[in-house]
């Protein structure tokens, strides 16, 4: 009896290891295998030709050192992830509260606004960004128009606006976000409403008072993730302002991708990439740990 | 009867101001489709207008020809090859993994899964190199390899994202499907594939959107102009620098968009219901 039934465990976990086996082989191979070498390959120099070759940290110390394009392209990207992460948010909030209302055209008008989100990443979203936001795009030519503004100028090429037609791009693509928080705001009970109501509390009252920290959760995770991405953002930089002008749009990602794969200095790029990790992790843990002081779940309150 | 008229006030209103908000949303892809109609002089005089002077269907046949004596129809193969295989392989293998996370009880279930979901979080910068140089050293580089292989072997999103959907489905299904005869495969091939369908739809719209725009793979790994894939041929072919015939390139950015849109008209019940319940970013 003990025999077979450890038989039907042994099975168990046969079929188990098989049903994981592409998961847990591309774990291994693409994923475990490579973080490991890219710690090593950031105490290295290394070229792709040659073989690695031992540096021990001045990688790092060339980091935190001398590389001033580093300090920008750092900055660049805690601006551009902290203005566009709550834009994107806000929007996203606002958004999905004038849909969570039960009337006609809702569940057109829920789709209609996701489709940025679709096409947003692409590369000819990111082309048509840099004609509308350029000397002779469409948003000179209406400012124009309109009396606003004498002569045109390059929205991409200007510094000190460069960035913004980023974050805006960035917050256009709400649509994830405001689903998810659609889901959430569905699963507040309306006796809160009534009976904040009956109290006497108005719209706004209501909304502060109820709306958002019964969100708290959703608007936790939505912060986390859409954060994470942020960090990582490169397509749009790369092809909108190719990191320019002056360095102004340089976002991590793209500083990395240019040591690593336009110099072939894998083992910097490598030591970029840890630096990012560690970035990101930090980031993410202090969100975590905020998250008691501003995150409710009905479950804790009783 | 004064309520009723109130009622329908607000109703205006809200109806005007989302249609106001639609608008400027929409501003920017109404503007491009109208300017791939547009001839040289009336894109730049006309720049804002939504309605071309002339309707042009040159831009596309222009466009299409493509650069470097490839056409856009090489591209277009390449993309949906790549897109096509890597989405199916990804949404099988996921769907295969996330049923033994799942429904099968295996010594280090728990702590396998925890890897798994820790990778969500990654950055794939940190991968990437290493993952460069393995490609080289296995001689993939210039090839759909690396862009294609890694899809065999499942996508903790959608991983997940599937699983959530097997932990709705009653235990007793595959109770009586074993007392039926059936092994731990026969269950996942008859009883749970079927059922998780509406999550493999989700999983495989995601898949085709991601692959379909996927940029930097392409960048980093295919050089032949040949081997090219949409999104990276449209780079090519907008460069500031390179770029003569500005309506052409507005065209190939309307069609480049057409799959996924095409994508999204047919499945959009899926795709909204999908991220709703999960919490899958888009």
């Amino acid at each position: 009896m003990t025999f077979k039934r450890k038989k039907v465990r042994d099975h168990e976990n046969l079929v188990g290891y098989i049903c994981i086996a592409p998961w847990l082989i591309g774990f291994f191979i693409f994923t475990l295998m490579p973080i490991l070498t890219s710690f090593y390959f950031s105490f290295t120099k290394y070229d792709v030709i040659s073989m690695p070759e031992w540096h021990g940290l001045a990688n790092y110390k060339d980091i935190f050192l001398t590389d001033a394009r580093f300090l920008k392209s750092l900055l660049v990207t805690f601006k551009y992830v902290f203005l566009s992460v709550p834009f994107r948010l806000a929007f996203a909030l606002f958004v999905a509260v004038l849909f969570a209302q039960k009337r006609k055209m809702v569940g057109l008008y829920r789709t209609l606004f996701y489709i940025p989100s679709i096409i947003g990443g692409s590369v000819a979203v990111a082309v048509m960004w840099r004609q509308l936001f350029g000397v002779e795009g469409a948003l000179n030519a209406i400012l124009i128009k309109l009396g606003l503004l004498d002569n045109p100028s390059s929205w991409i090429g200007n510094p000190k606006t460069a960035l913004w037609t980023l974050i805006i791009l960035a917050a256009w693509q709400f649509g994830s976000p405001m689903l998810i928080f659609l889901a959430g705001l569905k699963q507040i009970p309306k006796s809160f409403y009534e009976a904040a109501s009956i109290d006497g509390a108005n719209r706004f009252q209501q909304f502060w008072r109820i709306t958002i920290p019964s969100l708290t959760p959703v608007i936790f995770f939505n912060f986390i993730m859409q954060t994470i991405s942020g960090f990582m953002t490169f397509t749009q930089s790369y092809i909108i302002t190719e990191g320019g002008p002056f360095d102004s749009t340089l976002l991590y990602a793209q500083y990395l991708f240019e040591k690593a794969f336009r110099f072939y200095k894998m083992g910097y790029g490598s030591a970029l990439a840890w630096i990012l990790l560690l970035i990101i992790a930090v980031f993410t843990s202090l969100i975590f740990k905020s998250s008691s002081y501003w995150v409710f779940y009905e479950s804790k309150e009783n | 009867m004064k309520k009723n008229n109130q009622q329908m006030l607000k109703s205006i209103i809200y109806h005007v101001s989302i249609c106001v908000l639609a608008f400027f949303m929409f501003y920017p892809v109404l503007w491009l489709i109208a300017s791939s109609f547009k001839d040289t002089k009336d894109l730049f005089q006309n720049a804002y207008q939504l309605i071309p002077q002339k309707v042009l269907l040159s831009n596309y046949v222009e466009g299409w020809n493509g650069f470097g004596g490839i056409s856009f129809a090489t591209f277009f193969k390449n993309s949906f090859f790549i897109v096509i295989i890597s989405t199916v392989a990804q949404v099988f293998s996921s769907a295969l993994i996330a049923y033994g996370f799942g429904r099968v009880t295996f010594i280090g279930r728990k702590f396998w899964f925890v890897c798994m979901i820790t990778t969500l979080m990654l950055p794939h910068q940190v991968i990437i190199i290493p993952q460069y140089i393995l490609f080289g050293k296995l001689d993939w580089l210039n090839t759909f390899l690396p862009l294609i292989v890694p899809s065999f072997f499942g996508l903790p999103f959608f991983i997940f994202l599937i699983l959530q959907f097997i932990y709705g489905l009653p235990f007793e299904l595959d109770e009586s499907a074993k007392i039926d005869g059936c092994g731990k495969f026969g269950i996942f091939f008859r009883i749970i594939l079927p059922l998780i369908k509406p999550a493999l739809i989700t999983s495989g719209i995601f898949s085709f959107y991601w692959k379909w725009q996927d940029f930097f793979g392409p960048l980093l790994y295919l050089q032949d102009t040949k081997k090219y894939t949409v999104s990276l041929a449209l780079k090519m072919f907008s460069d500031p620098a390179a770029v003569t015939n500005w309506g052409a390139m507005f065209a190939m950015s309307v069609l480049s968009l057409m799959p996924a849109f095409l994508i999204f008209i047919i499945f959009q019940k899926y795709l909204v219901e999908g991220i709703s319940t999960s919490g899958l970013k888009g």
